[in-house]
Order: C-alpha cells, then sequence, then structure tokens
C-alpha cells in the first residue's frame, strides 16, 4: 500500500475531565478500508470526528493528505472538501429538496455551475439506486434512503476520503442493508473507507483492517481474517462474543 | 392577496365566532347616550369624519412596515454576535439587549424627536423620528427572537454543512437562517402587532397616524366614546388581518416539512 492519507499521531482528546482518547495513533493508507468497532464509549466516534475536525484534539496531529489540520482555519475547510462524512442521524437538511441537498457542497464549496453540480447530484443519485428522488424532500423519504442521500451528498464532493458514523445504527432493519450493499459498491471502486459499526458481516466483507478500541486507546489492529477468527486481546475476544452471540 | 382573502375567508367560514367581535358594536348602539352620527357614513358630515380618521391608516402602516424591516434586519445583526465563541461579541449583544430593552418606548420617541436633534445638529422629521424610535426599541426582541431560533437548530445540521466545507456564511445563508427564520415567524407576527399598535404612540410628536386623527376628531366633535371606538375598530380589524397574513405565511412554509 502507498503513502498513508490520514496519519493521527499520539491523539488525545478530553470532555472535562474524562479521556475520550488517549494517545491514538494511527495511519490509514491510499485505497484503504478501516473498520473500527468497539463497545459504546471507547473512542471510536470522537476519534473518526477528529478526523475532519468535528471534534478538536487536545494533543498530538491529524494530518490529511500531508496537511496538518487543526492550524488554519481556511486549510481545514480545503481538506473538508476532500472528506466526505456520513453521519448516523442522515443530518439532512430538511428545507432543501434532495438535489439541492446535493448542489449546496459542490456549488458553494467547491465553486462548480450549477448544471455540473446538477449532473454529479444525478449521477450520485443513480448510484445509491434513487434517481426518482431527486424532487422530493429528506422528510418524504425512508430512513434507508435518507442516508442513501446522505452518502450521495458525500460522494457529489468527490472525496479523497470517506468517514462514516454508525451510518446503519438509526435504522430500521430491513433498511441496513439497503444502506450496506451502496457502502460495499463503494468499497469496490477503491475508495479510501473509515467505517466506524457494528456490523461485522459488512467488516469482514470489505475490511483491509479492524481496529478495536476500548477506553480511549486502540486495543487491536489486526486484518479481519485475524481478528474474527482470533483476536488477540481478551477485551476484543469478550466484544466480538456479545455482538456475534444473536 | 387573492389566496390570502380567500384563507381569511374561509377561516370566518370555519370559525363564525369571530363575527361576535361585532356584537358589542350592535349592543352599545341601543343605549341613549351613543352619537353615531359623528361618524355615520349616512350623513355627509359623518362621511368626512370617517375618511379623515381612516386618512390615517396610511401613516400606521407605512410606520410600523418601515420599522419592522429595519428593525429585523439590525436584529438580526445584533444576534449574530450573542451567538459567537467571542466573550467580547456576546458582552456586545448582551449590553446592547439590556439597555434598549430597559428604555420604555415613549420615552425613547420624545428623546429621539426632541433630544437627537440636538445631539447631531440636524432636525429629523416626525416621521423618520417615529420610525427610528421604533425600530430601535424593537431591535432588542428582534434579536432575542432571532439568537433563540438560531440556537434551536440541530447541532447535526452545523456539522453536515462543516463536512461539506462550506464556511460561515455560506452555513448561514444556505442551513441556519432558513430553518431558523421558519420557526421564528410566530414571534416575529407578535412583533409586527406589538409594532402596529405601539405605533399609536408616535401621536405625541405629532404624527398624522390613526390614534392623532381620532385624537384631532374628538378635539373638533366633543365624541370621545365614538371616536375611540371607531379607533379601536381600526387597530382591530388592522391587527386581524395582518395576523391571517402572518398564519397564511406559516401554512406555506411549513407544507413542505413532512417530518
Amino acid at each position: 500500500m502507498s503513502t498513508p492519507v490520514i496519519q493521527i499521531k499520539n491523539l488525545s482528546k478530553y470532555y472535562g475531565d474524562f479521556q475520550a482518547l488517549s494517545d491514538v495513533s494511527l495511519e490509514v493508507a491510499s485505497g484503504e478500508r478501516m473498520v473500527i468497532c468497539g463497545p459504546s464509549g471507547s473512542g471510536k466516534s470522537t476519534l473518526i470526528r477528529c478526523v475532519n475536525q468535528l471534534e478538536q484534539h487536545d494533543a498530538g496531529q491529524v494530518v490529511v493528505n500531508g496537511v496538518e489540520l487543526g492550524k488554519s482555519r481556511k486549510a481545514l475547510r480545503e481538506a473538508r472538501t476532500h472528506i466526505g462524512m456520513v453521519f448516523q442521524q442522515f443530518n439532512l437538511f430538511p428545507h432543501l429538496s434532495v438535489l439541492d441537498n446535493l448542489t449546496l457542497g459542490p456549488m458553494r464549496a467547491r465553486k462548480l455551475s450549477r448544471e455540473k453540480a446538477e449532473s454529479l447530484a444525478r449521477h450520485y443519485l443513480e448510484r445509491v439506486r434513487i434517481p426518482e428522488q431527486a424532487e422530493k424532500y429528506p422528510g418524504q423519504l425512508s430512513g434507508g434512503q435518507q442516508q442513501r442521500v446522505a452518502i450521495a451528498r458525500s460522494l457529489c464532493m468527490e472525496p479523497a476520503i470517506m468517514l462514516f458514523d454508525e451510518p446503519t445504527s438509526a435504522l430500521d432493519p430491513e433498511m441496513i442493508s439497503e444502506v450496506l450493499d451502496v457502502m460495499i459498491e463503494l468499497a469496490d471502486t477503491g475508495m479510501t473507507m473509515m467505517v466506524v459499526t457494528h456490523e461485522m458481516g459488512f467488516a469482514r466483507k470489505v475490511a483491509d483492517t479492524m481496529v478495536f478500541m476500548d477506553g480511549g486507546v486502540i486495543v487491536e489492529q489486526s486484518s479481519p481474517a485475524q481478528f474474527f477468527s482470533n483476536p488477540e486481546s481478551e477485551r476484543g475476544r469478550l466484544f466480538l462474543q456479545q455482538i456475534l452471540q444473536h | 392577496m387573492r389566496n390570502f382573502l380567500r384563507s381569511a375567508g374561509a377561516t370566518l367560514k370555519r370559525r363564525p365566532g369571530w363575527l361576535l367581535l361585532l356584537l358589542p358594536l350592535s349592543l352599545s348602539g341601543c343605549a341613549g347616550q351613543l352619537q353615531w352620527y359623528v361618524v355615520s357614513p349616512m350623513t355627509e358630515s359623518g362621511r368626512a369624519n370617517l375618511l379623515f380618521m381612516l386618512g390615517g391608516l396610511k401613516y400606521t402602516i407605512l410606520l410600523s412596515m418601515t420599522a419592522i424591516v429595519i428593525s429585523i434586519v439590525i436584529g438580526l445583526l445584533v444576534a449574530l454576535p450573542g451567538l459567537s465563541k467571542n466573550p467580547f461579541a456576546r458582552g456586545f449583544n448582551r449590553v446592547y439587549v439590556e439597555i434598549v430593552r430597559a428604555v420604555p418606548l415613549l420615552v425613547l420617541i420624545l428623546w429621539v424627536y426632541y433630544g437627537l436633534p440636538i445631539m447631531l445638529g440636524v432636525a429629523i422629521n416626525v416621521f423618520w423620528a417615529g420610525v427610528l424610535a421604533l425600530a430601535l426599541s424593537d431591535t432588542a426582541f428582534e434579536a432575542e427572537i432571532f439568537r433563540a431560533g438560531i440556537q434551536s437548530i440541530d447541532r447535526g445540521q452545523l456539522e453536515a454543512s462543516d463536512s461539506l466545507g462550506l464556511g460561515y456564511i455560506d452555513r448561514m445563508r444556505y442551513i441556519v437562517l432558513p430553518q431558523a427564520l421558519r420557526r421564528v415567524l410566530p414571534p416575529l407576527g407578535n412583533q409586527l402587532v406589538y409594532m402596529l399598535k405601539m405605533s399609536s404612540l408616535v401621536s405625541v410628536i405629532g404624527m398624522e397616524e390613526l390614534t392623532r386623527r381620532a385624537n384631532e376628531m374628538v378635539t373638533a366633535e366633543y365624541r370621545p366614546l365614538e371616536t375611540y371606538t371607531i379607533l379601536i375598530l381600526e387597530y382591530l380589524v388592522l391587527i386581524l388581518i395582518v395576523s391571517a397574513g402572518v398564519r397564511y405565511l406559516e401554512r406555506r412554509l411549513s407544507r413542505r416539512d413532512v417530518r
């Protein structure tokens, strides 16, 4: 694998007295698909949110595409246009149509013309298999459709990296697979992905690297084959037992 | 406009209770003390008097509308620093709101009309003195309304906007304000109604709006009961129309947000 696009060095983050991340270091190579798992409160969401600086770290470094984030606001905004983010709660803009949700970023942050932005938007709506919903408003769509729109919205920025923060956790069970299918297809295109999820089936299928976190530290980092069959750590073993039981 | 009239008509049809508002008027006609001829549309002089009173409508509306537009713009500009992380910006917002809110409107009108020209060395005409005082005193309330409205926007909306690489101005313009505006429409409507009523105070500096005209009528005809009753009805009708307008706007804006 080539040079890392994301480098996280000795990252620490506090919420008041609570230490959410302690001295975390991590590298993601171009085209790598990394799945981060761990019990709730383990710091996995905080870690992924530090990559595009929705959370500011207190110590350490986040370097994306060779640029250290957190130094200049302009550099951060520029970097964010290359980092797509998909949220647990979709966070679509409810007052804008699906099409306008998709074109806003490209038009305002990438300065594309409306025609270009719209053709991009229609292209990615096709990719997430809901081209017919372009004129609707987010509130008129199902959860699974909304999340696919959110994925398309990020893809319209043509990012180098996609971050997923528990993208299926807020979905009804019957809608999870339609979102995962879109994510698997995306992985097949060679997109660099960091995914926080509890969907172990998805992880097994697409992950190059599994990261298991607990208590604000990376407990284990290995290949999925290794992690699922024979986790090194006792905590990893326990975690897998708990979530694979059912 | 036609839509609006239709919706007002429909409201009346759905809730005929509104017609009860006319009851006191018809009842009061029975009392012997009332001399409706001063404002009766049946007589020549009554018609002239009525038209004279209605002539104030133009300035009441012009005053209030100009003032509310100005106060909404300034109110928003005052609200934004109140949401900043910078303690000085927040301090400015607090101090502005507390001071402006503490000045009684009537006092502010007198100060702007009689005092401000001395300070600035230029005369201010009655209309602009009225607009200035009304707008200024309202900015504090508008600022608080906008601050609350903007703060009510879900954090996820801001994060989504940030993650798309949008800057502060784009975020405000395309994400935050359009949603906040929808939420603050009811309190903004309230402020407009309040403004229409408070514009009556500008009569003290000689603005020829509804209240001033009524006062002049009372001086000329000496029929305060009838004249002020008509005045109340004038405000009532005006404000009912405005309320219906605000409600119509609310319905139109909320139609798309099926959640």
